[in-house]
């Protein structure tokens, strides 16, 4: 399982007041807490700074890059944005993301690619939010067809079904696990990823449903998570899903992650 | 009105066969179908909205009052020509251009429906040039713009520069909503009001128009 520690994102009220004050040493701390939590990249999103989204993103990326060597997640739906900042990027990073909407597919795609970054697709076009299996199958197969028509790697490439809430459609979820099982079959070597708080908004509990989500979603087969590390119900029911999905040799990660007190 | 309780309650409830035959039980009495609208549904729907922005009643349940308070109009609105529609208001609703996001929007409209006004739903994706239109056709009391999107909020700002450029601001008060929008950029762009959900979206509303 990779995991994207998304805490440092700006429509968080404390990560945005840090930003807005120059507070770098709360933003290496969020950084430096998701690497020892288990994090793999750390996700990085100034989206709430109209104007000047670039900018902060910039200053975000260096003092994240001075606290954790793990690669960075850049977060804009601003292909501008992204441009802008990519060069900061001291390790190969991933981005997140591109949707079938032209403006932006053309502008990130080729950037991914020169940038040899990994890439966040998600299954949503110009004129429709895939709503069923057969729309985000569909739309799945249109982000491969493009990413490899233009020479990417299928292991680059992520694939974000997009999960909607429960709350105003009952059968979202379902929708988007079996979008998971089947994007897994259909298109072997690529890999999908959630986002987990989608899911339970709107609804009372929300951690329970979220790590509930999880572990169905690792049973179906997703291998990326977009997630608080730090949350140890939440990285406990990945372990436990990853170990209970029979991926896990010997359940060492299981067994160092109980070790490690990472787990509740 | 203790003569409406049961069916507030009802609808609260979720309730429709009871909604129903309370609907039916009050008119054989004699009761107004204006009042039955206005003192049952909609006040019923009222409490909902009460709830549910205190956190104590949730979205589904949101969803369901407002199909069971459906179900109480559709016997009732036959009965109201040639007297008068409870009607609080025109708003106009629309997600702005670029952005394919509607659920919020939706929300809104139906919380909004449910207060009573009539509201005019035109979608998603909408061009300036067509908020500007269904102002100018429709004389609305509140125009309604969402956005999802940091890229897409934007559009916001262009839609009142248009407004004003074709002398129709003034006409109409205009609330944003969205995930990313707040009040700081609803000030900044110089709309009448902002609420973060749809019950509040409601109450900002009525603000709006003293009522």
């Amino acid at each position: 399982m990779l995991i994207i520690g998304e805490r440092i994102n700006a429509s968080r009220k404390q990560i945005a007041q840090a930003i807005a004050e120059g507070n770098a040493g709360f933003i290496r701390n969020e950084a430096k807490n998701q690497t020892l939590a288990g994090a793999d990249y750390i996700d990085v999103n100034a989206g709430t700074f109209i104007g000047e989204e670039a900018e902060r993103l910039k200053w975000v990326m260096e003092v994240v890059q001075e606290a954790t060597d793990l690669p960075l997640c850049i977060d804009s739906p601003d292909p501008g944005v992204i441009k802008a900042v990519l060069p900061l990027a001291k390790k190969t990073p991933m981005i997140n993301s591109v949707t079938l909407e032209p403006s932006r597919l053309d502008s990130i795609l080729p950037l991914a690619i020169g940038h040899k970054t990994k890439l966040i697709g998600l299954c949503q076009s110009e004129d429709l939010s895939a709503n069923t299996v057969e729309d985000k199958l569909r739309m799945a197969g249109r982000l491969v067809e493009k990413a490899t028509a233009a020479g990417f790697l299928l292991d680059d490439l992520y694939i974000d079904p997009l999960v909607y809430p429960l709350a105003t459609d009952p059968r979202s979820a379902l929708a988007s696990l079996s979008a998971i099982e089947k994007i897994m079959a259909e298109f072997p070597g690529v890999h999908t990823v959630c986002g987990l708080t989608n899911i339970s908004h709107g609804l009372p509990l929300r951690p329970l449903i979220n790590r509930t989500f999880l572990v169905s979603a690792i049973m179906r087969g997703l291998d990326a998570a977009i997630m608080d590390p730090t949350d140890k119900s939440l990285y406990g029911a990945l372990k436990t899903a990853v170990v209970i999905a029979g991926k896990d040799d010997y359940c060492m990660g299981y067994i160092d992650a109980y070790r490690k007190g990472k787990m509740q | 009105m203790d003569r409406y309780t049961d069916l507030q309650e009802s609808l609260i409830a979720g309730d429709e066969a009871g909604v129903k035959e309370l609907v039916a039980k009050l008119l054989g009495q004699g009761a107004v179908p204006g009042a039955i609208i206005s003192d049952g549904l909609i006040a019923g729907m009222a409490e909902v909205g009460k709830r549910f922005k205190a956190g104590d009643m949730f979205i589904p349940e949101v969803m369901l009052c407002a199909r069971v308070m459906s179900a109480g109009m559709t016997m009732l609105e036959p009965l109201l020509v040639g007297m008068q529609m409870p009607n609080a208001g025109k708003v106009v609703i629309g997600t702005v251009e670029g952005d394919v996001h509607n659920i919020g929007k939706d929300l809104v409209s139906m919380m909004i429906r449910s207060a009573g006004f009539h509201v005019v739903d035109l979608g998603v994706q909408v061009p300036c040039e067509k908020f500007a239109e269904a102002v100018a056709q429709h004389s609305p009391d509140v125009l309604g713009m969402s956005a999802l999107l940091t890229t897409t909020m934007p559009m916001m700002r262009e839609v009142i520069e248009l407004l004003e450029k074709r002398d129709l601001r003034d006409r109409v008060k205009i609330i944003v909503g969205g995930a990313p929008v707040t009040q700081e950029f609803a000030d900044k762009i110089g709309a009448n009001g902002y609420a973060t959900d749809a019950a509040s979206a409601v109450d900002k509303v009525k603000e709006l128009l003293g009522i």
